[in-house]
């Protein structure tokens, strides 16, 4: 490699520097904040085991928790259903949040079945609905989930396990990931309460 | 070697490490203790079978997981090739993991090794038998029995206590 090309490799590699840090510092947190804002938000409607219908409008009567699973999972969604429980004990504001289970499996997760399933943990509604309308709220929250077969007609579902937050608005606030530390979790719904 | 291919290996390495930087995260957070329940100990052969528990089952929830800690104290590599259970349908191997945020299910076709010398811990966010078409809500309190088969050693069955909906964590887990 000669003296010129060297010294343009360097440059080169400069330049790509300069470029990485600009995206990661400012255009890569701008395009994530218009996503973040708009998640949610679109033409879905399901159904509530409560009797009502979940729409965009549902995430706007009240500060909403927001979480993906199926009745056929072994260890995620009652995890999730669980740590839901202590959240609540932990910050009694947090029982008069909204709270929506959405199956990622509506084919099997009728209403009357999810309905006994989250019935354990207070306020916890199931959302269930056609295909159709699932897979529009799946992209409507930027939910990854896909079916994985297993064999003599039984599958299994792949799915992104955050808790998502919503504002009164209904505006996208914050996620709580997977087995968060429970200290953690807690603050980020005092943080969404206000409390 | 151009600018633009300079770029392209550039910017490969450094989407590389973002990734691998993302990766640790997530290995970072699964931490869930299970450390209080030493009860039954079970000897097959060079096997010991310590902790077993399943998980109870929420209302309509029909399949249920389960999870032991399998130490191999011999000198050959041995292999957990299925389980067996009068109430489950059906029973699987299986290994669950975060990916990203996307929680990955995927039945171990080959088994789970269990080294020789070594110890395997099957517990939530990793390995875990998986029992299918339920003939029973797992309830807690209640002891249940399953057949693990083991692909040198033979099949054995051991009790497995049904255990709280609720995770167990550690008291004082702050995400360390």
């Amino acid at each position: 490699m000669s003296g010129r090309t060297l010294r343009l490799a360097i440059w080169g590699l400069v330049a790509v520097n300069v470029v990485a840090l600009a995206w990661v510092m400012v255009i890569s947190p701008r395009m994530t904040a218009n996503a973040a804002g708009k998640i949610g938000h679109g033409e879905y409607t399901l159904a509530a085991t409560d009797g009502t219908a979940f729409t965009e409008t549902s995430l706007s009567q009240a500060p909403s928790l927001v979480f993906f699973g199926f009745t056929h999972c072994p260890d995620v969604c009652p995890t999730t259903l669980g740590d839901i429980l202590t959240w609540q004990e932990a910050l009694p504001e947090a029982r008069d949040m909204n709270i929506y289970f959405v199956t990622v499996d509506p084919t099997r997760d009728t209403g009357d079945i999810l309905k006994d399933y989250v019935g354990w943990v207070d306020g916890v509604r199931g959302v269930t609905g056609s295909e159709e309308e699932t897979q529009k709220a799946l992209e409507a929250f930027g939910v990854y989930a896909a079916r994985v077969d297993l064999g003599d007609g039984d599958y299994t579902m792949d799915h992104s396990a955050s808790v998502f937050l919503f504002d009164k608005d209904g505006n996208y606030s914050d996620r709580i990931r997977y087995q968060e530390d429970f200290d953690t979790a807690v603050g980020q719904l005092k943080a969404l309460l206000g409390t | 070697m151009n600018v633009f291919s300079l770029f392209a290996v550039a910017t490969a390495l450094i989407v590389g490490a973002s990734f691998a930087s993302a990766g640790d995260v997530q290995h970072g957070n699964k931490h869930d203790a299970h450390d209080e329940t030493a009860m039954d100990h079970v000897q097959h052969g060079d096997l010991v079978l310590t902790g077993a528990y399943v998980r109870a089952t929420l209302p309509n929830q029909p399949v249920a997981g389960a999870f032991l800690t399998i130490e191999n104290t011999g000198t050959e590599d041995e292999m957990l090739v299925g389980v067996s259970a009068d109430f489950a349908g059906r029973g699987e191997v299986h290994e669950m993991k975060m990916v990203d945020d996307t929680m990955q299910m995927r039945k171990l076709d080959a088994g789970l090794v269990i080294p020789a010398g070594e110890t395997v811990t099957l517990e939530p966010g990793g390995y875990h038998l998986m029992f299918m078409k339920l003939d029973q809500a797992m309830v807690e309190g209640e002891t249940v029995n399953a057949t693990l088969e083991f692909e040198n050693t033979g099949p054995v069955t051991t009790s497995f206590n049904v255990e709280g909906k609720v995770a167990k964590r550690g008291e004082h887990d702050h995400g360390s």
